[in-house]
């Protein structure tokens, strides 16, 4: 037996590249240097009232990201979400609408419930028919939609058609927390906790770190599939019936576009679009990145065509990040190897 | 005959697992036939035979992964019938590959117990006692290894003891390991042989796979030999030696499958010097004239593919030279190779050689597109007659040239890429593997055409796992050994064993033991 390490030494690594492991490290570097460069630039930025409305705007974002990530983690991708956002957003209004006297949670139930429903349209096609997600997702993105178009008929819901009490959640706050942000918080950190600790979670990572494995370890691939998109289905649906009760005012196209920010997001957070890499943290992390960069260049005046520019650097930078990484990871390893 | 007599000091123990006259056929293909095996808690068992001697296929009848047609299959006594891999695995049975199959991103602890995670309370996993578990089983394996550590950057060696160590974890104790020394280097190969004496000491059974055969000789008690798909003899290791295992390996007759070409030789058309590419080739020259088929044999993994392609410029070399007609060949520019006339028909005909949806017509133009062009259009007449000329040289058979070529036989693939090839007017053609996986009457049809080739003036080199097809093909075969050229045969003392000999290193490494 020779010497050659069987472990790889974490000390023989420089502190650069033991940090790009941890994704989420840097990226709260990053959040801070953002969040304390504009502010030095702008004390407001950092006003309780600013702080407040950043952190509204990420929420809904933020709830999407984390179905998504569960998606992604198993190597699929699940665009029709903003889709699902929109449909849950508008037939919850017309839930309120027919049935005014309607007690509130019936209608998170109901935003859960018809979200999970499409979500189980993607799961269909995607594990049992064989559908690439990608089309799969895309094909029902335009469905949702188009049903979304339908159902509307040029229409729209407006605050007052709403229940005051509704309304009433999306600006209610406890401590001077934002209920929304709370609920929000809530769920990412029970989510984290099952992706992290439990059996049943970590059948999401070990799917997209390699199926053909995951088959031989006697995990059901097509059932943990087809659960995965149904979560992220119904977490798009109550992000819906948030939409509804943050902005008050829907119309047939509300959450367009959704998708692209919210993929956008899990991907700078550090979940890998090949799969079984990534934490909910990081994709939170990521989206409050976004929506912190976004509000910096408002507060600086930057013209608003910067922000989507600057999105999609920060993109491709996150992914540029994680080739460099993965390849300096194989480098060392054939190394150690060698040696 | 195939009635299995163990010895007498291992009928003590109990046999953990029989299998008796088991047999498979693919389709028309008869993978085995008529196939025993017998292993016994504590033993070592070498599984021996050629590459294409039905090896795998048995293997994955053990695993469960193919589903046997005839035969019977008892482990601890009872008869069993596996329909999916997890229940060889809950019999017992755990399979080694040569390459193994984990979770790259997930630690080397979840890998092990996952979907079996120790539980804390509310249904968590217990993160601590998972590697605690972990730990404990590398540790009695030997093994240093850090349980939280990501599998991904590991070594194959590495792999290879996850891997064990899951077997561990599920109790398995027939534990079968398909070529497992073929990627290791050779401290890993000692310690790989160290934990399989421990599991051995705890009364595992472990069947080995394996081309080196003084592997067997040091760490096997008993051999099995297959062949062609059928048993050839089973025994005590005691009982064998390197002549005997080669010749019931390789004991079969030339068939009249290969027509030999009776060109005159000409010039030096392929001329290769000292090409090396550290940890996969070395010093490798060797020179391929006009009107000659040169063999390049050696076992799976030897590095014969990887210096087709290095000469081919796909892959890096570091060293060396090649000349083509006297010209020197740059390394890493395909482009400049073929237009200097080299063709190379790659070993992988569904995924390299051919674009399998396309017609057949275009796979047949791929290689000289930029000759059937009119201007910036393709010039579709230019096209049609190209495909045309051909595949009716080379007589593939086909409906239509329109149609994709997926829908071809493996032959008639084989003679698409040729032909795609051949449109390039090579002056010298790599073909690897040319006849894999094709059926024996369109192997022979390949072997003419390569000949004609072969007596037109092509200069053909051609690796083969296939013994008789080089014995048959070539006019000299060069043997290559772990990445290096161990030796040239020529046609007046080819024989199998011969090449063998070369091929497992053994002549060489007998006299160095001596």
């Amino acid at each position: 037996m020779t010497g050659r390490a069987v472990s790889t030494p974490t000390t023989s690594q420089s502190w650069f590249s033991r940090l790009l492991r941890v994704r989420e490290v840097s990226l709260v570097a990053l959040l801070l240097i953002v969040t304390l460069g504009t502010a030095a630039i702008n004390p407001l930025f950092l006003s309780f009232g600013s702080l407040k409305d950043l952190f509204l705007n990420v929420a809904i974002i933020a709830l999407v990201v984390v179905g998504e990530t569960i998606v992604l983690l198993m190597k699929h991708v699940d665009l029709s979400i903003s889709s699902v956002v929109g449909l849950s957003a508008f037939l919850s209004g017309s839930l309120f609408v027919a049935f005014p006297g309607l007690p509130l949670p019936l209608v998170f139930v109901f935003g859960l419930l018809l979200g999970a429903v499409l979500g189980s349209v993607n799961g269909l096609l995607v594990a049992y028919g064989k559908v690439p997600a990608l089309v799969a997702t895309l094909g029902t993105l335009y469905v949702f939609r188009g049903i979304t178009y339908a159902v509307v008929h040029g229409g729209q819901i407006n605050a007052s058609n709403l229940p005051p009490a509704f309304l009433g959640f999306a600006t209610g706050s406890v401590l001077g927390i934002p209920n929304l942000v709370l609920l929000v918080l809530v769920v990412m950190l029970g989510f984290g906790f099952y992706l992290g600790s439990y059996r049943g979670g970590r059948e999401y990572y070990a799917l997209g770190s390699n199926s053909e494995a995951a088959v031989l370890a006697g995990i059901n691939v097509k059932r943990r599939t087809m659960i995965g998109f149904i979560l992220s289905g119904a977490i798009a649906g109550l992000a819906g019936v948030l939409y509804l009760a943050r902005f008050g005012t829907v119309d047939a196209t509300a959450g367009t576009g959704l998708e692209l920010q919210v993929i956008a997001a899990a991907v700078v957070g550090g979940v890998s679009i090949n799969g079984g890499v990534g934490t909910l943290f990081g994709a939170g992390v990521g989206a409050l990145l976004l929506g912190v960069m976004g509000s910096a260049l408002v507060t600086l005046r930057a013209p608003g065509f910067y922000q989507q520019a600057i999105q999609g650097a920060l993109l491709l930078a996150a992914i540029s990040f994680d080739m460099l990484a993965s390849r300096s990871a194989a480098r060392r390893a054939a190394k150690s190897r060698q040696s | 005959m195939t009635d299995l007599q163990p010895t007498a000091a291992l009928q003590a123990t109990p046999s953990l697992l029989t299998l008796t006259h088991a047999s498979k056929s693919f389709g028309p293909v008869q993978a085995l036939s008529d196939v025993s095996i017998e292993l016994f808690a504590g033993e070592a068992h070498a599984l021996l035979g050629e590459n294409g001697a039905g090896k795998s296929t048995f293997v994955k009848i053990l695993a469960g992964v193919h589903r046997r047609d005839s035969g019977e299959l008892q482990v601890g006594g009872q008869d069993v019938n596996f329909h999916s891999p997890g229940e060889a695995t809950a019999a017992g049975i755990a399979i080694i590959y040569q390459e193994p199959t984990l979770f790259p991103d997930l630690s080397v602890a979840e890998n092990v117990l996952m979907g079996r995670q120790p539980l804390a309370g509310l249904g968590r996993i217990d993160r601590a006692s998972m590697r605690q578990q972990v730990a404990k089983i590398l540790s009695e394996l030997g093994v240093n290894l850090d349980p939280a550590r990501r599998v991904r950057g590991l070594s194959i060696a590495d792999q290879q003891l996850v891997e064990i160590a899951k077997a561990l974890s599920l109790n398995a104790n027939i534990l079968i390991m398909d070529e497992p020394t073929a990627a290791l280097t050779l401290s890993e190969t000692e310690r790989l042989f160290r934990v399989v004496r421990s599991l051995r000491a705890r009364g595992a059974a472990v069947l080995f796979i394996t081309h080196r055969l003084e592997e067997v000789f040091a760490e096997c008690q008993r051999v099995t030999i297959m062949r062609d798909g059928t048993w050839v003899s089973s025994g005590r290791v005691e009982e064998y030696d390197t002549d005997k295992v080669v010749r019931q390996m390789v004991g079969r007759d030339l068939g009249e499958l290969y027509p030999r070409s009776q060109a005159e030789l000409g010039e030096v058309a392929l001329s290769v010097r000292g090409l090396t590419q550290p940890g996969v080739f070395r010093d490798i020259s060797f020179e391929v004239r006009r009107g000659e088929i040169v063999g390049l044999a050696g076992l799976v993994g030897a590095g014969r593919s990887e210096v087709a392609r290095a000469i081919f410029g796909i892959d890096p070399r570091e060293t060396g030279e090649v000349r083509l007609g006297g010209h020197v060949l740059p390394p890493l520019s395909p482009q400049t190779t073929m237009a200097a006339g080299l063709g190379l028909v790659p070993e992988d005909r569904r995924q390299q050689g051919l674009v399998m949806d396309m017609s057949i017509e275009r796979n047949a133009n791929l290689a000289i597109l930029n000759r059937l062009r009119k201007g910036w259009l393709m010039d579709r007449k230019a096209e049609t007659d190209n495909a045309r000329e051909w595949t009716q040289k080379l007589r593939l058979k086909a409906h239509s040239l329109s149609d994709p070529a997926s829908s071809l036989s493996g032959g008639n693939q084989q003679k698409v890429v040729l032909a795609k090839w051949l449109a390039t007017s090579p002056s010298v053609l790599i073909v690897d593997e040319p006849t894999r996986g094709i059926d024996v009457g369109a192997k022979a049809e390949v072997h003419r055409t390569l000949s004609e080739l072969a007596a037109s003036g092509l200069a053909v080199l051609m690796i083969s796992s296939d013994l008789p097809e080089v014995l048959g093909m070539a006019g000299r075969i060069l043997v290559m050994r772990e990445g290096e050229l161990v030796g040239e045969v020529s046609r007046a003392q080819a024989s199998e064993e011969a090449v063998m000999y070369l091929a497992t290193g053994q002549h060489k490494r007998q006299e160095g033991a001596a």
